[in-house]
């Protein structure tokens, strides 16, 4: 029903826009009767009305465009001259199809009386026999009349914005499906023709309509038509909203953008300012331009449900091509995101639900063969992450088997065998994004034509987001988006080299390290020309900005790095300054540099100047290191070092550690939290109890006194089972390599090694809380 | 700041060929025009950002209220040699494609009317670099004026200071 209700009203919006350019081309028409090509628009409007009607079970707007459709296919044909008449008749035909919708939109279904459909039918089949005398020009007329009142509405209230609220408050049982339809299609979606269920929806209907639209209409203006009651809920509702023209935004949005800089321009000015008012101005100017910063963002943010109520049917007409059953899944329909990047994310969303239906999920029998229901599941998944906008599209499908990719790409000369061979799954995956690839078996209608992912990878990243995919053989492969929130407006840390500042966009930041003297020479290391830096145990690439920029290599005694992070590829980009953090406005540069794959764009800077915004991942690609991965994936999971330890003193000093990849967390619990269940001293630790084991005692040592008022608990997760360890303190993280060695070995203690200069024992976490697992399970 | 909102002109862009009001302006030595039409504003030196890897011709960026305009030195482009130091260039901002370029040049002349001279072919002996952004000449009583295309001299895509673009 959901489904259903979210193509009404899909329907319904498309069928409205349809009718606005249908009423255009019909006077146009009467202009120019000869033109082939505004009669063909004509039929293929009333033609696409035609079938959904069909395909949607309401018989009497198909009977009517069926025969509206006749009358134009003999005009597109030749067969008829365009007359007066005719187009009154078809104009009439277009009211009466509005008026039909309108009925739709309120719930009544096609089926409302209160329109004449039938005249209208029987006036187009006489204009259609050539009988186009008096009585047909006085029925075009009544007809045109009949529907006057509606059609004003219709006209002074886009279907767009009508019948938000009113349809809420109003159709209670559809409550759900309306709030899942997205803002422009929120028309009240239109029950099924269902007798039963249209009687139950009236009995409800009744008695929430009169209180709903009494305080409406004593706030409804005088000048109102008197039409239908529920005609006057929704005028109240579109007076609320106005449509305003993208371009007068986009403007506003600029505008904005300006004043922000020179806020920022005055906040440096005033900050040493005596002038005790003047410093007061400014700060009032900050917040009223922070605040009309955000507002004017937020009028270009629109859900991505927009272009999810796009879904369903795309994929109900793939799955039906191509026989493949398919459930639909979709999550999080009020995401929002800016208006622009939302428009760009529609053509790459479609391609790869097209591409999960076509090369993921199998048809129905080579499902049943491996064991999976007949359907295959597809769903799409859209959230806010660290200021980015997440979408996923997951299939249970049969997933990228990568020797079948790298067959396939050896084959089209994407690469060479010796290539493939010296690649990582992970990158053989990736060479689906390579221009020119495409698996399709067979080229179908659907894809496989050798344009594909790479103009899905190009145009996302045009956006500044990022395309990955992780694919299981056999289970299915989930597609995941990155794409920054909105486009204008970023917040970036700005570093200078060479006298020039740059900005690095907050979303590739990962992390600045300051390396000197000791330090410096011991982590980072030359590997055939190439610097490379040890952090927390793991190799990072290191790239100087000054080489970046075409610059010479520094060799200073201290080196600032900035890590970052371009789709899955980290390295360090070694800066000479760092700056501060800014909200920076994103500006276009002109076409002399689009081709340079260094920056991003430029910003203009509180004094002023012009700053370039850096392209993290172009700098990767062009210093080669998209190539060779910093990671593998697994430690993407973990960034932790598997060696890495956690020091704790445990008992008077004595020195234990446990690996750091056991410890979930690190809390403080005051005394007074610690309860008692069973035997076992508990913690209400989020939503659920923590038990609490005592390390000391757990690996054969005295306790020491509860000194102070809270405990220092290491919280251990295994699986869904959670256990707080008890310790005195935490002293220190090492990542040295330990020798263990045999000596104190005991119950609870592997053993113990050195580690920094002082006998440390090594705690058999398993061991310890198996007995309080074995207690919970 | 103001921002100033700039109407386009009415006459819209015009070809090479046709001549009118010409707003003029020296580059080593050289007098050039440029039809006003495509010209926004002239203003004198403002503070670059360099920006490395670009084309020659590129020298920065400059902040005009607002909005990040490239400025191109006729100078790099003509493939003249470059402006003595300590002289500071004057900007000829451009409107082409949409886009708007400054045009970095030694001085502004005035705006003169060309209206009663035609304009002749570029003379085939001068370098090529010169003659892929003259559109064509103006013999002036006493001076020769370089008509300068819009179009052409803003365009450096490529990287490409021989001048033998096909």
């Amino acid at each position: 029903m959901d489904d259903d209700a979210e193509i009404v009203a899909e329907f319904l919006v498309e069928s409205h826009e349809n009718l606005d350019q249908l009423d255009r081309d019909l006077v146009e028409l009467e202009r120019t009767p000869d033109s082939r090509e505004l009669l063909s628009s004509i039929f293929r409007t009333i033609h696409t009305i035609k079938g959904t009607s069909g395909f949607l079970a309401f018989n009497r707007l198909e009977a009517l465009t069926h025969v509206g459709e006749n009358l134009l296919s003999r005009l597109r044909d030749g067969k008829m001259v365009m007359t007066t008449r005719t187009a009154g008749a078809l104009l009439t035909m277009v009211d009466t199809v509005r008026a039909l919708l309108e009925a739709i939109e309120h719930g009544a279904g096609d089926a409302d009386p209160g329109v004449d459909v039938e005249s209208v039918v029987s006036l187009l089949e006489r204009v259609l026999a050539g009988d186009v005398e008096e009585p047909a020009a006085v029925a075009a007329e009544g007809g045109e009349q009949s529907t006057d009142p509606q059609t004003d509405s219709v006209e002074d209230a886009p279907p767009a914005q009508a019948a938000v609220e009113g349809g809420e408050q109003a159709t209670v049982p559809e409550l759900e499906s309306v709030q899942d339809a997205p803002p422009t299609a929120a028309a009240a979606p239109a029950p099924e023709p269902d007798p039963v269920a249209e009687e139950l929806l009236e009995q409800v209907l009744d008695p929430v309509l009169d209180p709903v639209l009494d305080p409406v209409l004593d706030q409804a203006p005088e000048d109102v038509p008197a039409a239908a009651e529920a005609e006057e809920g929704r005028r109240g509702v579109v007076d609320s909203s106005v449509r305003v023209d993208v371009d007068l935004l986009d403007g506003l949005v600029q505008l904005v953008g300006e004043l922000v800089l020179t806020r920022n321009q005055i906040l440096q000015r005033t900050e040493a300012a005596d002038d005790v008012e003047l410093v007061r101005a400014s700060q009032r100017l900050d917040l009223v331009a922070s605040e009309l910063q955000e507002s004017v963002m937020r009028t270009r943010m629109q859900p991505i449900g927009q272009v999810w109520s796009k879904m369903p049917r795309i994929v109900r007409d793939l799955a039906h091509q191509l026989g493949r059953e398919v459930d639909l899944e979709m999550d999080g329909h009020d995401t929002e995101l800016d208006r622009s990047l939302l428009e760009a994310l529609k053509g790459p969303l479609a391609h790869l639900v097209r591409n999960s239906l076509d090369h993921g999920i199998e048809p129905p029998p080579a499902r049943a063969a491996a064991g999976k229901p007949t359907a295959g599941r597809l769903l799409l998944r859209a959230y806010h992450e660290s200021g980015q906008v997440v979408v996923e599209i997951t299939d249970d499908g049969k997933g990228i088997d990568p020797r079948h990719i790298g067959d396939v790409a050896v084959r089209r000369g994407v690469v060479t065998r010796e290539q493939l061979a010296r690649m990582e799954p992970r990158d053989v995956l990736d060479l689906i994004f390579r221009p020119g690839f495409s698996t399709a078996e067979q080229v179908t209608n659907v894809s496989g034509r050798g344009v594909g992912m790479d103009v899905v990878r190009t145009s996302i990243e045009r956006i500044g987001g990022s395309v990955d995919l992780t694919s299981t053989v056999g289970c299915g492969t989930t597609m995941r988006i990155r794409i920054p929130l909105t486009l204008a407006i970023i917040p970036a840390l700005v570093v200078g080299q060479q006298g020039e500042r740059y900005a690095i966009p907050q979303a590739n930041l990962v992390e600045l390290v300051r390396l000197e003297g000791q330090d410096l020479r011991e982590n980072v290391e030359t590997l055939a020309g190439a610097p490379v830096l040890r952090l927390r145990g793991r190799l990072l690439p290191l790239v100087s900005l000054s080489e970046a920029l075409g610059g010479e290599k520094a060799d200073p005694d201290g080196l600032t790095i900035v890590v970052v992070q371009a789709d899955e590829t980290r390295f360090g980009l070694c800066v000479e300054e760092v700056h501060d953090t800014q909200e920076i406005v994103v500006k276009p540069i002109g076409r002399q540099l689009k081709s340079l794959p260094t920056y991003a764009g430029a910003t203009i800077m509180g004094d002023g100047r012009v700053a370039l915004i850096l392209d993290v991942g172009g700098i990767a690609r062009t210093r080669a290191i998209g190539a060779a991965h910093a990671t593998e994936p697994e430690a993407q999971v973990g960034t932790v070092d598997s060696r890495a330890l956690l020091v704790l003193e445990v008992s008077q000093g004595r020195r234990a550690a446990l690996p750091l990849t056991a410890v979930s967390r690190l809390e403080e619990f005051e005394l007074g939290r610690v309860e008692r269940s069973g035997g076992v001293e508990v913690v209400q630790y989020r939503d659920g109890i923590l038990p609490l084991l005592r390390l000391a005692p757990a690996i054969g040592l005295a306790e020491s006194p509860p000194a102070e008022d809270q405990i220092s608990v290491v919280v251990h997760e295994d699986g869904q089972h959670r256990v707080g360890i008890v310790i005195d303190r935490v002293l220190d993280v090492v990542e040295e390599q330990v020798v263990p060695t045999e000596v104190g070995r005991r119950n609870g203690v592997l053993g113990s090694a050195v580690v920094q200069d002082k006998v440390t024992d090594l705690v058999d976490l398993d061991a310890v809380v198996r007995p309080l697992l074995a207690g919970a399970r | 700041m103001t921002v100033t909102t700039l109407t386009p002109t009415s006459g819209g862009p015009r070809t090479a060929g046709t001549t009118g009001q010409m707003c003029t302006f020296w580059v080593d030595g050289l007098y050039f025009g440029l039809q006003v039409e495509h010209v926004q504003e002239v203003l004198r030196y403002q503070q670059l950002t360099v920006v490395p890897c670009a084309p020659d011709a590129v020298h920065g960026l400059i902040n005009l209220r607002g909005q990040i305009v490239t400025a191109l030195d006729l100078r790099c482009r003509l493939g003249l040699p470059p402006r003595p130091e300590g002289e500071l260039p004057m900007n000829v901002i451009v409107r082409s494609r949409g886009e708007v370029v400054s045009l970095l040049v030694d001085d502004i002349g005035d705006v003169i009317d060309t209206t009663e001279v035609s304009l002749q072919p570029t003379p085939a002996n001068l370098p090529p670099s010169v003659q892929d952004v003259v559109g064509g000449v103006l013999p002036l009583p006493g001076s020769i004026l370089l008509v300068v295309d819009a179009e052409r001299a803003v365009d450096v895509s490529t990287p490409d200071t021989t001048g033998g673009t096909p």
